[in-house]
């Protein structure tokens, strides 16, 4: 959180300009799209009369009674403690959110029938998959930053040139050149590990970033006295700088591991049966694609949202050193 | 004291890029003598006392410390950096370890000491410092002249032949000052040789071998506390010590 002044100011959903604005705001928008084919205005029958023939008047109606349910909402959660705040909007945007799936008339046992193996084998697929392209990443961004800290000319340049070259090319282009085109040097590499090979490969170079300003943040300080009383370089690295850096380290590669679950889509493009390629696949046959690209959706958003869980929960770890 | 030395300095010469930091430095520090040494900003002083352990390079002379030449090549620096405690201006504690580790990492890592006979030495020296009751606690929990002393206790659980200081009270509130200061007496009346870097004239005088004064790089005068203190030969001496011992 930010650092909080202790002056309180007025809660700003209370301002009354702010109020009307919004109001006027939101009456605006729903008066723009027309809604009076919808259930809404069904509702709203026995204010407009017959939905469609009400015209500027019922699109009015329709937007002013949205304006004042929503201006009403906003007012009232205003009043609630912050941590009641933070649940009631997130509950009011997942609902909404959940509406729009509706739209879509899904057929709920067609996804019943395919869940299952949409778990077992692209679920699967894709942890496993991400899973090990992390750690590997993880090991070529520890190497990767201390050659480009180093003295020593050739690790610094293979160091760069790598970093450079790995961020500089689209991942799904490394997908491709690391599938179809190790083949032609006399490599035959299956799909699932030219996958692995080419998000780890990526990923290690951005990472390698991340570690590398990592290590620059701890203080010289630490440096001198782990050498002023013997330790040599791992050493240092491994029990002071590492450990120190992590903190740092951790928030943007916590991002990176998100961004690398849902990247590792990028691999169905040469056929491995992760999430995405099964999302893609499965509906095929009887058109029903929404139902599995929805239904993927929300795992992936699930599976990050656990990643989000762990990632907060090494963070407060970390932060004990730092608590008075 | 005896006549044994543990750093001999002959005609070191240091440059940063074109600035010539050390000019000709000489000097020899016995076992068991205390030296402070002090002079403006920029005189080179931590210069030098950082030169001892070779957290800087000397580019001329040689500095030889138990008997082991520091040299860019040298193999033992380990060896002979355990061997040579110094306390630093901020400290430089490990934050991410507790007071205890922080004395316990040195000799478990460096010199293969176990985990008991470690943590037995650490609370020692902690007690020595007189700050036993902070052992499980992290650095940022301490005010500055307690992290100061753990930072003093961390070095002497390497159980050094020589101490540098490093400006060791001047990151410090001066209510503390005092504290850092009673310690490094006691060390200095238990017989530990010490090199200090600081403008505390009160502990020069009391505890003090040899005060040496630094200004551009060279050592411009050293002597006993009373030659140096009663009778500065130098201007530039005179000068500082009129505008150190002003207030």
């Amino acid at each position: 959180m930010l650092y909080q002044d202790t002056v309180e100011a007025e809660v700003l959903v209370h301002k009354p300009w702010f109020v009307a604005t919004m109001f006027g705001v939101v009456l605006l928008v729903f008066m723009a799209f027309n809604l009076s084919g919808t259930g809404f205005a069904e509702l709203m029958r026995p204010v407009i009369g017959e939905p469609q023939t009400s015209g500027i008047y019922g699109r009015f109606a329709i937007g002013f009674a949205i304006a004042v349910m929503f201006t009403l909402n906003v007012v009232l959660i205003g009043f609630a403690p912050l941590k009641l705040q933070i649940g009631i909007v997130w509950l009011e945007l997942l609902l909404l959110f959940m509406a729009f799936f509706e739209t879509f008339h899904l057929s709920l046992p067609f996804i019943g029938e395919k869940l299952p193996f949409l778990i077992t084998q692209g679920v699967a697929t894709t942890l496993y998959v991400s899973a090990i392209s992390i750690v590997i990443a993880s090991v070529i961004a520890v190497a990767g930053a201390v050659a480009k800290l180093s003295n020593n000319g050739f690790a610094y340049a293979i160091a760069s040139f790598y970093t450079s070259l790995f961020r500089g090319l689209p991942l799904l282009m490394q997908v491709y050149l690391i599938y179809l085109g190790l083949p032609q040097l006399g490599f035959v590499i299956n799909a699932v590990p030219a996958g692995i090979l080419a998000l780890s490969l990526c990923y290690g170079a951005y990472m390698t970033e991340i570690f590398r300003s990592g290590i620059q943040s701890i203080d010289r300080g630490q440096w001198e006295a782990s050498r002023s009383m013997g330790f040599g370089f791992a050493l240092t690295m491994r029990r002071i700088i590492l450990p120190q850096a992590l903190p740092v380290i951790i928030p943007p590669t916590g991002n990176q591991f998100i961004s690398m679950l849902k990247d590792s889509s990028l691999v169905s493009v040469i056929g491995v049966w992760e999430l995405m390629f099964l999302a893609r696949t499965l509906g095929q046959k009887t058109f029903q694609h929404m139902e599995m690209l929805i239904s993927a959706a929300i795992i992936y958003w699930m599976l990050s949202i656990c990643l989000e869980l762990i990632q907060s929960r090494i963070e407060r770890h970390y932060g004990r050193s730092k608590m008075r | 004291m005896s006549t044994e030395a543990i750093i001999e300095v002959r005609a070191v010469s240091k440059w940063y890029g074109q600035f010539h930091a050390l000019k000709n430095i000489n000097l020899t520090v016995h076992k068991g003598e205390r030296i402070v040494i002090c002079g403006p900003s920029g005189s080179g002083k931590s210069t030098l006392i950082r030169c001892f352990n070779r957290l800087e390079a000397h580019q001329q002379g040689e500095i030889v410390v138990n008997g082991v030449a520091l040299h860019g090549r040298m193999s033992n620096v380990a060896a002979v950096r355990s061997n040579v405690g110094m306390v630093f201006q901020h400290f430089n504690l490990f934050p991410h370890m507790t007071v205890l580790m922080n004395c316990m990492a040195g000799p478990m890592w460096v010199k293969g000491v176990s985990a008991v006979e470690a943590r037995q030495t650490a609370l020692q020296f902690l007690e020595r410092v007189r700050i036993p009751e902070q052992a499980n606690k992290f650095p940022v929990q301490l005010s500055g002249g307690q992290q100061q002393r753990v930072a003093i206790a961390r070095s002497l659980c390497m159980k050094p032949d020589v101490m540098l200081f490093d400006e060791p009270t001047s990151a410090l509130d001066p209510e503390m000052v005092s504290e850092v200061l009673e310690t490094m007496t006691g060390l200095a009346r238990d017989g530990m040789t010490m090199v200090c870097v600081t403008h505390e004239m009160g502990f020069a005088r009391a505890v003090a071998d040899r005060v040496i004064f630094m200004d551009a790089g060279q050592i411009l005068e050293e002597g006993t506390p009373d030659e140096f203190f009663g009778n500065p030969r130098h201007n530039r001496t005179k000068l500082f010590l009129s505008q150190i011992l002003k207030h």
